[in-house]
């Protein structure tokens, strides 16, 4: 226990627990929306940001020939690539969440109101893809080339402002106005909105739930797949077992949040991004993966619904 | 209606009477403890001897997806840690050991109670939350506890417990390193036990609440189940027999490190419930087996393992959701008539 690093760079970790909580809040997203139009944890979610991680690096290495001892690049090639590393993740991770929903859940919906079955067989769709991943590695991470020179833009109050960090939470902050306002203006959003608040009479009302869905999974792999790009840019490594690592913490971020509740999940995923930053400064950093797991489990206990809490006991009708 | 093997054999059971159902029972039995009798054949596998084969993986995967199996399959509770429960017997097994004179026997009893213990404290605190949440928390359990262990100094950290003592010699049957057989034979007493406690309890009433918490928890709550005992019975008695099965294991490898009790050994025992039969003793028996056999026997198989117990759990639940061998006809038209909307 060490509170005095704390105290002394409580500026710089704020800072990067703010980054870090928009990561976990754009991959929250893939939970929390399809939690909220289905009821089920979307256990694959975690291996969507996994492939839209490694698509974000094959881009700038096999697109672009760069290689980890690349220089930084500058001006408009700078913004170019990183537009397509970003969009290649982004395209890699929402194909990857709508096939997963037609392969894994959509035929058991039909099917059965098991919610075992679909749990299961969501968990059985998260293992293939990591061990695939796995296996096609050989278990071995993958380092970035750091295309984008990390200089330091500002100090304020010791805290050094980053441009990646800035990049991140400036970048997040627009596709979270951008998906509030599709999600509560357009005539799709609406959709999605009525789906999760009744399933059955929602289809009643001559909703194409199938659309639906698959917009919502759309949504939910594009957010992730933005986050494992913002994830490479800043901390430039990936391997097969960082969705299990990364997913979980989301996960937690949106229940924290009140899951099924995006402005939830956005206060979720920046107060747990904080919360793992200082336990690590205070506890060590080998500590830091349960930190998620030690919420997860106070939050369910003392206040089930999260901070924004959409009611539990509605999700269990 | 196509054959059907768990019928098969639950007619053959309903028809014998009781002298037949003895001789069943007793040529089952005879046979399983005969099975190291097979070394050399064309079931021998290629790395490691047949007969320690039988007792890790076969025999404490199939103890502990018996345990799995009353939570998962009989009580519908997803536990996605129950790795917890066998990393707990397991460190009893090397702490105790470490620090008093006991042997294996008198620590079994210890490491049971410790896991129901840490059985008893999870399942109070989340089984009143629901099917998914209920996964998530077991799974996060799972990793605190590998993680604590990781970064506990006093357990040994990365680098685990090593130079924990084999059984001693009882009854005159030796515990070393050539006597396989023995060990295999102690965990087939303990499974066989194990399944007669699963029968007994099946029949009467903690059976009959899980069954109806299974089918339909709010119905059984009305009908005046008290629901979160029997689900806290279920869990407590699941991590008893992971706990053994733990102790057991720890004390035949005479090593254990964190790092065996990972999230893939719960998705492993997960797999062999879901293909043999969830809520059937038999097809889990089966399925663990099968299941923990095959990558043994066949070499290419090993390194895949886990990308096809994950094509498991998803190819049977899209066509097979009942497993191998499903549960008996009669309960399975309930569960049809529960899913009409």
């Amino acid at each position: 226990m060490d509170f005095s690093v704390l105290t002394d760079q409580f500026a710089s970790l704020t800072f990067d627990g703010i980054a870090l909580g928009f990561i976990y809040v754009l991959i929250a997203l893939g939970y929390t929306m399809v939690y909220g139009v289905l009821r089920l944890i979307n256990f694959a979610n975690s291996e969507v940001f996994m492939l839209g991680s490694f698509a974000t690096i094959l881009v700038a290495t096999k697109l672009f020939n760069h290689t980890i001892e690349s220089d930084p690049l500058t001006g408009f090639k700078l913004v170019y690539t990183m537009t397509a590393m970003l969009v290649g993740a982004m395209i890699v991770s929402g194909v990857a969440s709508v096939v997963i929903e037609i392969v894994a859940y959509r035929r058991l919906r039909s099917r059965t109101s098991n919610r075992l079955t679909s749990l299961i067989s969501a968990i059985g769709v998260s293992i293939v893809l990591a061990e695939a991943v796995r296996m096609a590695t050989s278990s071995a991470p993958m380092g970035s080339p750091r295309l984008l020179d990390k200089t330091t833009l500002a100090t304020v109050w010791g805290a050094d402002i980053r441009v990646d960090t800035l990049l991140v939470i400036v970048f997040a902050i627009i596709l979270l106005i951008v998906l509030d306002l599709f999600v509560n203006k357009s005539r799709l959003g609406m959709g999605i909105r009525a789906v999760s608040m009744d399933y059955d009479t929602s289809r009643l009302m001559g909703i194409n739930l199938n659309k639906i869905i698959s917009t919502t999974f759309l949504i939910g792999g594009l957010g992730t797949g933005a986050a494992s790009f913002f994830y490479i840019t800043v901390y430039e490594m990936t391997r097969f077992s960082i969705g299990f690592e990364l997913g979980l913490a989301a996960f937690t971020a949106a229940v924290l949040g009140g899951i099924g509740n995006i402005r939830g999940a956005f206060a979720g995923g920046i107060a747990l991004g904080l919360i793992e930053m200082y336990a690590s400064a205070v506890l060590g950093t080998q500590w830091r993966s349960i930190t998620a797991f030690v919420i997860l489990i106070l939050v369910l206990l003392f206040k089930p619904n999260g901070i924004f809490g959409e009611s539990l006991q509605q999700a269990r009708v | 209606m196509s054959f059907n093997l768990r019928d098969a054999g639950a007619t053959l059971w309903a028809n014998s009477n009781k002298w037949q159902r003895y001789l069943i029972a007793g040529v089952i039995i005879v046979g399983a403890f005969a099975l190291p009798l097979l070394e050399g054949t064309f079931l021998n596998t290629p790395r490691t001897p047949f007969v320690s084969v039988l007792f890790y993986p076969i025999g404490v995967y199939v103890l502990m997806a018996l345990g799995l199996n009353v939570v998962v399959g009989k009580s519908g509770l997803l536990d996605l840690g129950y790795v917890a429960f066998y990393a707990v017997g397991a460190y009893t097994a090397g702490i105790l050991s470490m620090h008093t004179k006991l042997n294996t026997w008198e620590i079994l009893p210890v490491g049971i109670a410790l896991a129901m213990l840490s059985g008893f404290v999870l399942g109070a605190a989340v089984l009143r939350l629901r099917g998914d949440y209920l996964a998530i928390v077991t799974l996060g359990f799972g990793e605190i506890i590998r993680i604590t262990a990781l970064n506990s100094s006093a357990v040994g950290g990365a680098n685990g417990i090593s130079n924990i003592p084999n059984p001693p010699t009882t009854f005159g049957f030796a515990f070393d390193l050539e006597s396989d057989r023995n060990y295999y034979w102690v965990v087939l007493i303990l499974i066989i036990i194990t399944i007669l406690i699963i029968r007994g309890l099946s029949a009467r009433r903690p059976g009959r609440a899980w069954e109806s918490i299974r089918q339909d928890e709010d119905v059984a709550e009305l009908m005046g189940v008290n629901t979160y005992k029997y689900k806290l019975w279920a869990f407590v008695f699941g991590a008893s027999v992971g706990g053994a099965a733990g102790v057991l294991f720890a004390s035949k490898a005479m090593f254990i490190a964190p790092n065996i009790f990972n999230y893939n050994i719960s998705i492993l025992i997960l797999a062999f419930v879901v293909f043999g039969g969830m809520g059937n003793i038999w097809g889990v028996v089966f399925g663990a087996v099968l299941l923990s056999y095959i990558p043994e026997r066949i070499r290419f198989i090993s390194e895949a393992r886990m990308l096809i117990f994950g094509l498991v759990l998803i190819i049977m639940m899209n066509l097979r959701p009942d497993g191998l061998l499903p549960r008996k006809k009669r309960e399975k038209i309930g569960i049809a008539g529960g899913e009409i909307k």
